[in-house]
């Protein structure tokens, strides 16, 4: 299958008062086109790091990315300028919907004005810039007109009612979640080929969480776009997901397809995971230990002290990608065999 | 104790608060070894009229002033005046400022709103007219234009206390200390005060610098201590008839008033960033 | 059989608005936060308040424990009417009645010291000497499983879950009757929210805490708590036992909550999901039924006249049509 983005080997690094924090560590990650891959962890896992590190938007004066490429549709993201960037892949080919959909917009403007501002630079019928973007570039009136049908059609798509009106409004007058379906919107508007959602239902109620979680699968498999989305909430994933990406103290523990990842989990650290959420039996188990700190990070494979399968071999050496069935790859030096629920 | 220490040490870090401390350091110095630090000690008291308006030399550092003192043993001896008179009123603006800030701030209502009225009256007019005005009421004197003082500084600390404490009552500590049965004494003085301990500090540094230049006009206008009392303020009034011969009788005074408000000034800007932000960080939790 | 024990914790139709004023101060309406609810919490229960924002029950939570004056109804705490006392008679129930803050480390001073802050409690309260309060606090200490150290330490020395213990612990020092807890997992990751939930059982069987958890996470709430009631724009819809409302709920907002949690394997739930728009604002309730904007059995009955909460297969519905 031809992969959308590979990320392969990202070394990213903080800067932070008692020295670098090792906060990604050769990250590996694959997106194949189409796919929608969940990638989830706790807090502090980097997840929102390797988003931001794929989209170029890590912050500058603290992090530092140490090795390692990001190809996208074979071109590594890495070693592209800022320009180069800015022009065809950000908020073009790769959009982002962030979290908090209530500080997402900026509360001067109507809802219109900001994503017509969008469609004037990022629209897919926008022709290639000879000059570089201005505050003074042309609109020209076809274009815009057409921009518009395809604004008011997708905003139809996304359930706003009213689409013409509500781009009147300014943004406080909308809830969170229609904020959020706004967010959706502008980030399918540029038909990219990748959208970067960063636990974008986070901040929701859980009815409202269930419209957007439906309503964002149906649009992007409609259109065939691949999504990367990040989550610290097991269920979603599940439920928006076709394959996912589990993390832990910036490693990546193990890949699957949802079923196999939550059916067959075979990397302690996510049978662990999965044993903690609350079951109907009212049993809770938790992971004894605690998340280590990102500066003195433990050799090898970062899970050891707190897994019950540590071996010397697991203290000294991260273990290599293993694939165990199709798809279904997994860091660890003893991959537990057995499905879900059976032991921990 | 540490905790002390620890702001010295991150103030020292700060050039200009560093020179505003360096200031105020010597104008400490000053007023406690003034005695061993002065060429003429007694010049305080007692007049040369043979050695009236020397210029500044060997024997007299600072120069004479027209009664043949020495200008630069009354400038030390006046800055135990300038520290007294900062000190006391600024203390007694505190006493006075905190407890009406924090009992507005505590209360929501009528009483707290007429409070806060009244000082916003006070704060309306001009502290040095004000001062004016109580101090030329009851005549010229040292305990009279510290009274004149903080009756005309009080307002700036309810002020503060009232905002802090107002901000701090949405604190989660203070919701859940009431709601564990604190009374509002204990909530207000030993919850609220020592958590907004730091802008009352920074204030008082203000304040001080503030406080020094209205007595320094106050004197200057002939409503502070009667001569021969070697108050700064007075000593400008006193050399004005001989400028610009005499430049050095001006200068002192002034150059020391100038010296002692800026440091205060800085001191006060410095202990702004280092107090707040920083106490407030907490080192542990991980980046 | 004995008769069952009687409440600890009993509400009747209580209410709390907030006035709405406009730009000049005027009044000109009235946020209904919580809107009559009744309900009744017996010794040793663990009762779940599920909602979701603007449903009131974190307004429910703050006004049982006194933060918020009730604007109707009658909250009998122990036999005892609470709603209504002055001041400082309800100070003195705060010690058989507390409140954990979503983020109980937030709870702490950051200017004292973790040993004056957990004595501070039994100040207040009781007259014991400086050594039996030293004992007092040693043993929440361990029954929170902190060590004796981290007395000399401010609460910024500590991590997040130490925080949260030591705020907990402040307030088991008064050894409280009941504890209301108000979305004590929001945000944590998974695995931090287990340690923490197992926490709560081992104290509440330490202490014989009776609980009312309040959250809007319903596999929590299952986990955790025998007894649940849902609330909707300040009024309780459904209440009754856990496993039955789970297992069966009747009123139609119960149907679509649970329809919408996300679920771990098996088939993704939704992908059938069918409530659609958004709550109502609570400035601006519905007439009748305030769910009948949304729900599919709406009918003209439901705009004329409330529906009462009444007892349906084993627990209570507030629906015309369960």
């Amino acid at each position: 299958m031809a992969e959308l983005l590979a990320v392969r080997g990202l070394r990213v690094d903080f800067a932070t008062d008692r020295g670098p924090a090792q906060v990604l560590d050769r990250i590996n990650l694959d997106i194949a086109a189409g796919e929608v891959v969940g990638l989830v962890g706790e807090s502090g896992c980097g997840k929102t790091t390797l988003a931001r590190a794929i989209l170029g938007i890590l912050p500058e004066g603290s992090a530092r990315i140490r090795e390692g490429e990001v190809r996208f549709r074979g071109t590594d993201l890495l070693t592209q300028g800022p320009a180069a960037m800015n022009e065809h892949v950000r908020g073009r080919a790769i959009t982002f919907i962030p979290q908090d959909p209530f500080t997402s917009f900026s509360p001067l403007f109507p809802v219109g004005t900001q994503i017509m501002d969008l469609m004037k630079w990022k629209s897919p019928r926008a022709r290639e810039q000879a000059r570089p973007a201005s505050l003074f570039g042309r609109y020209p009136r076809a274009r815009q007109r057409a921009d518009r049908e395809a604004v008011l059609e997708t905003l139809r798509a996304v359930q706003i009612p009213e689409p013409a009106r509500a781009l009147r409004r300014l943004p406080h007058e909308f809830s969170g979640g229609q904020r959020q379906r706004l967010m959706i919107a502008m980030a399918l508007l540029p038909q990219p080929d990748l959208i970067i959602a960063d636990e974008p239902t986070t901040a929701l109620d859980v009815t409202i969480q269930a419209q957007i979680l439906r309503l964002l699968r149906a649009l992007v498999k409609e259109r065939g776009v691949s999504v990367l989305f990040t989550t610290h909430d097991l269920g979603t994933a599940h439920e928006l997901c076709d394959r996912v990406v589990v993390m832990y103290a910036g490693q990546e523990m193990e890949a699957a397809p949802t079923d196999a990842f939550f059916g067959r989990p075979a990397h302690p650290y996510t049978r662990s995971l999965l044993a903690s959420v609350p079951g109907p039996d009212g049993e809770i188990r938790d992971i004894p230990g605690e998340v280590p700190s990102l500066v003195t990070p433990p050799p090898g494979c970062r899970f050891h002290p707190r897994c019950d399968h540590a071996t010397a071999e697991c203290r000294v050496e991260r273990p290599q990608p293993r694939a165990l069935a199709d798809g279904h790859g997994v860091r660890c030096h003893h991959p537990v065999d057995a499905p879900a629920g059976a032991g921990a | 104790m540490t905790a002390a220490w620890f702001v010295v040490a991150r103030l020292a870090r700060d050039r200009s608060a560093l020179i505003g401390l360096v200031l105020i350091a010597l104008l400490v110095l000053a007023a406690l070894l003034a005695p061993l630090l002065s060429t003429h000690p007694d010049d305080v008291f007692e007049l040369h009229p043979s050695e009236r308006l020397r210029a500044p030399s060997g024997t007299h550092w600072l120069g004479t002033d027209r009664m043949g003192a020495d200008v630069y043993s009354r400038l030390l001896f006046g800055a135990r005046i300038t520290i007294l008179i900062g000190l006391i009123a600024v203390g007694a603006s505190l006493a006075i400022g905190v407890p009406i800030g924090l009992v507005a701030g505590y209360h929501h209502g009528w009483a707290s709103d007429l409070l806060m009225r009244v000082s916003d009256i006070f704060l309306a007019v001009p502290q040095v007219v004000l001062a004016i005005a109580i101090a030329q009421t009851l005549g010229p004197s040292l305990p009279n234009v510290i009274l004149a003082l903080s009756v005309t500084y009080w307002p700036w600390f309810a002020r503060v206390v009232y905002a802090e404490t107002r901000a701090l009552q949405k604190e989660a500590f203070v919701e859940s200390t009431a709601a564990l049965g604190a009374s509002p004494w204990r909530l207000t003085v030993l919850h609220v005060l020592p958590n907004i301990a730091s802008p009352i500090i920074v204030r008082a540094s203000i304040g001080m610098g503030f406080t020094i230049l209205t007595a320094a006009a106050l004197g200057f206008l002939g409503l502070g201590p009667p001569p021969p009392t070697p108050e700064w303020g007075r000593t400008i009034a006193e050399s004005r008839e001989f400028l610009p011969d005499a430049w050095w009788y001006a200068a002192a005074p002034g150059l020391a008033i100038f010296l002692t408000v800026m440091g205060f000034n800085l001191l006060g800007d410095g202990l702004r960033d280092v107090l707040d932000p920083r106490l407030r960080r907490s080192p542990s939790r991980d980046g | 059989m004995s008769a069952p024990a009687p409440p600890l914790l009993e509400l009747v139709d209580l209410a709390r608005h907030f006035p709405v004023r406009s730009a000049f101060g005027r009044r000109v309406g009235w946020l209904r936060a919580v809107d009559g609810v009744s309900l009744e919490v017996r010794p040793g229960e663990t009762l779940g308040l599920v909602g979701e924002s603007g449903c009131g029950k974190s307004t429910l939570g703050k006004t049982v424990m006194g933060i918020y004056t009730p604007t109707a109804g009658e909250i009998r705490f122990g036999g005892r009417e609470i709603g209504r006392l002055p001041r400082r008679a309800r100070r003195s129930v705060a010690k058989d009645l507390q409140y954990v803050y979503q983020d109980p480390g937030a709870s702490l001073d950051p200017r004292w010291k973790i040993r004056p802050l957990l004595h501070e409690p039994l100040r207040i309260h009781t007259t014991l000497t400086r050594t039996e309060r030293d004992r007092e606090v040693g043993a929440i200490l361990a029954a929170v499983g902190l060590p004796d150290a981290h007395l000399d330490l401010y609460p910024h020395e500590l991590s997040g879950g130490q925080q949260r213990r030591v705020g907990l612990a402040r307030i088991l020092t008064l050894r409280p009757r009941l504890v209301i807890l108000d979305e004590p997992t929001s945000g944590l990751d998974v695995s931090v929210q287990a340690s923490v939930l197992k926490l709560f059982r081992s104290l509440q069987e330490t202490f014989a805490l009776t609980y009312v958890f309040i959250s809007h996470d319903l596999s929590v709430v299952r986990a955790m708590c025998a007894s649940i009631a849902v609330m909707y724009l300040g009024k309780i819809v459904e209440r009754g036992p856990t496993i039955r409302v789970f297992e069966a709920p009747r009123h139609p907002y119960t149907q679509s909550l649970l329809a919408a949690v996300p679920r771990i394997g098996g088939r993704r739930v939704t992908a059938d999901f069918a409530l659609e728009g958004e709550p109502p604002n609570p400035r601006d309730i519905p007439s009748g039924c305030r769910f009948r904007t949304r729900c599919p059995l709406a009918q003209a009955r439901c705009a004329a006249e409330e529906p009462p909460l009444r007892p349906l297969d084993g627990r209570a519905v507030a629906c015309h049509f369960a």
